[in-house]
């Protein structure tokens, strides 16, 4: 059975049709990269996977439960999938520590001292370790970033959802962030990833897909992506980017 | 001018003591109305915001209704008004206990925490909307993300509206006077029939108030600038 499972995804935004047709199977601890320029859908598509996003057709199965039926909670939902976003969204009035703390104390009803112990595992595990108390705004983007991966970790989600992770972040803070995620796709990670870091991409995907006017045009595996794509909109693409 | 000033006679004995009395009333009724209006005024808040459409209405028409009528009005028709309303066992309740302070407190309750809502509702409309979505993705059920994410964030943008709101509240306690309320002015009133030393009495009363007012919003700011302000993006 697979992780996750997409079925014939159909969503509008009022007329426009956002994505179409979208079918997709993640299986588990593969790291699935999403690309294709801006508005083409690929940030919408896994939003709709943690239910961020509304879809009016299709279906979406995560380990074969169906999320929009009425015995999966959202709020469960989200539990099991972890997101990292384009802006970092840590929480300004909370430091780091509570940042990474607060879902597990509340949602999970982990008990504090061990949400804290979790939380530093994890802050030192991405390289943070000492900044437990400082809060979001003394920290650099690329080290917010990171607090962020800490954050959606602290859950243990079975599925992590990456948007533009980097594309908010200064060139010499990227390659951190990037370090982060390859770490954990080799610890076994389901990952989805919107990127443009075609290195990473060729690094640590599984399979590639390329998105374009909300269709999946190609998908593949790196090797054969990056030397030989078949449709003519992934060459121009590639070419622009590479 | 032959008026005698009399200011010991006003400050000391007797009537001193009731000046202190009137404002031991007026700083109880105060820190009660502010703390059910900033209670009552987060609820109408969050009501607004839940995207349900009969609580959203609920929590307009509540504000609308209690914004735009008067204060005195609103006084008198907890006061006087009321009583129809009310099952008899709780009535006999009432008139137990102090009903002329009960009325007040909820009148000024009821008239703040329309427009605290107001200001908490533009407070929170100010935080980044993405903050909301962060906290929905990580499990945080929507009452959740309000309490420990939106509105603490809010409420530390909103801190200088809101001491205008307090000091306004403060000074409306002024009104329960009307239906017997024994707080600072209806004192000074007092003093002012026994005595005939109408200046003497409201001078002192004014000084109080706004010793009250300067008090409370040196007090909050001070907490603010010690506490609060860590919040930057």
């Amino acid at each position: 059975m697979a992780m996750i499972e997409i079925r014939s995804l159909n969503k509008w935004f009022g007329d426009f049709q956002v994505l179409k047709n979208v079918n997709q199977s993640v299986e588990k601890g593969e790291v699935l990269v999403i690309c294709g320029p801006s508005g083409s859908g690929k940030s919408t598509f896994i939003r709709c996977i943690n239910r961020l996003e509304d879809f009016q057709q299709g279906a979406i199965q995560l380990e074969g439960k169906d999320i929009k039926s009425p015995e999966m909670n959202v709020n469960t939902l989200r539990t099991e999938i972890g997101i990292v976003f384009q802006q970092f969204n840590l929480y300004p009035h909370l430091t780091v520590l509570k940042n990474v703390t607060l879902a597990p104390i509340k949602v999970k009803k982990v008990r504090r001292e061990e949400a804290e112990t979790t939380a530093l595992q994890l802050l030192d595990r991405v390289g943070i370790h000492d900044q437990a108390l400082k809060y979001p705004a003394e920290l650099s983007g690329g080290q917010q970033q990171r607090v962020a991966i800490a954050r959606a970790l602290a859950m243990r989600p079975k599925v992590m959802l990456f948007d533009e992770p980097t594309s908010a972040l200064d060139p010499e803070m990227i390659n951190e962030v990037l370090n982060v995620m390859k770490d954990l796709a080799r610890d076994g990670m389901t990952m989805l990833c919107v990127t443009h870091e075609m290195g990473f991409a060729r690094e640590v995907a599984d399979r590639i897909i390329f998105m374009d006017g909300g269709e999946i045009l190609e998908e593949a595996p790196p090797s054969e992506f990056f030397k030989n794509p078949r449709h003519e909109r992934t060459r121009a693409f590639l070419k622009e980017i590479l | 001018m032959n008026y005698q000033f009399n200011w010991k006679l006003v400050l000391t004995g007797e009537y001193g003591q009731w000046l202190l009395d009137g404002l031991s009333v007026t700083l109880q009724i105060s820190a009660m109305s502010i703390v059910f209006s900033l209670l009552l005024g987060t609820i109408v808040t969050v009501l607004r915001l839940t995207r349900v459409k009969p609580l959203e209405w609920l929590s307009l028409a509540y504000t609308e209704f209690f914004r735009n009528t008067p204060l005195v009005v609103q006084i008198f028709f907890w006061y006087f008004g009321s009583d129809p309303f009310l099952p008899g066992f709780f009535k006999e309740w009432l008139y137990q206990q102090n009903i002329e302070f009960a009325a007040g407190v909820i009148a000024l309750t009821v008239y703040t925490s329309a427009f605290i809502a107001e200001e908490i509702r533009a407070g929170i409309l100010s935080i980044p909307k993405t903050q909301l979505e962060a906290s929905r993705a990580s499990g945080l059920s929507f009452l959740q993300a309000m309490g420990y994410v939106i509105l603490p964030q809010a409420f530390r943008i909103i801190v200088p509206p809101l001491i205008s709101q307090f000091l306004n509240l403060i000074k409306n306690s002024s009104m329960v006077m009307t239906i017997g309320v024994a707080e600072l002015t209806y004192m000074a009133r007092q003093i002012e029939a026994h005595t005939f030393h109408g200046f003497e009495a409201f001078t002192a009363s004014t000084v109080i108030y706004i010793c009250i007012s300067l008090v409370v919003s040196f007090a909050i700011t001070l907490y603010d600038k010690h506490f609060l302000r860590r919040v930057r993006y």
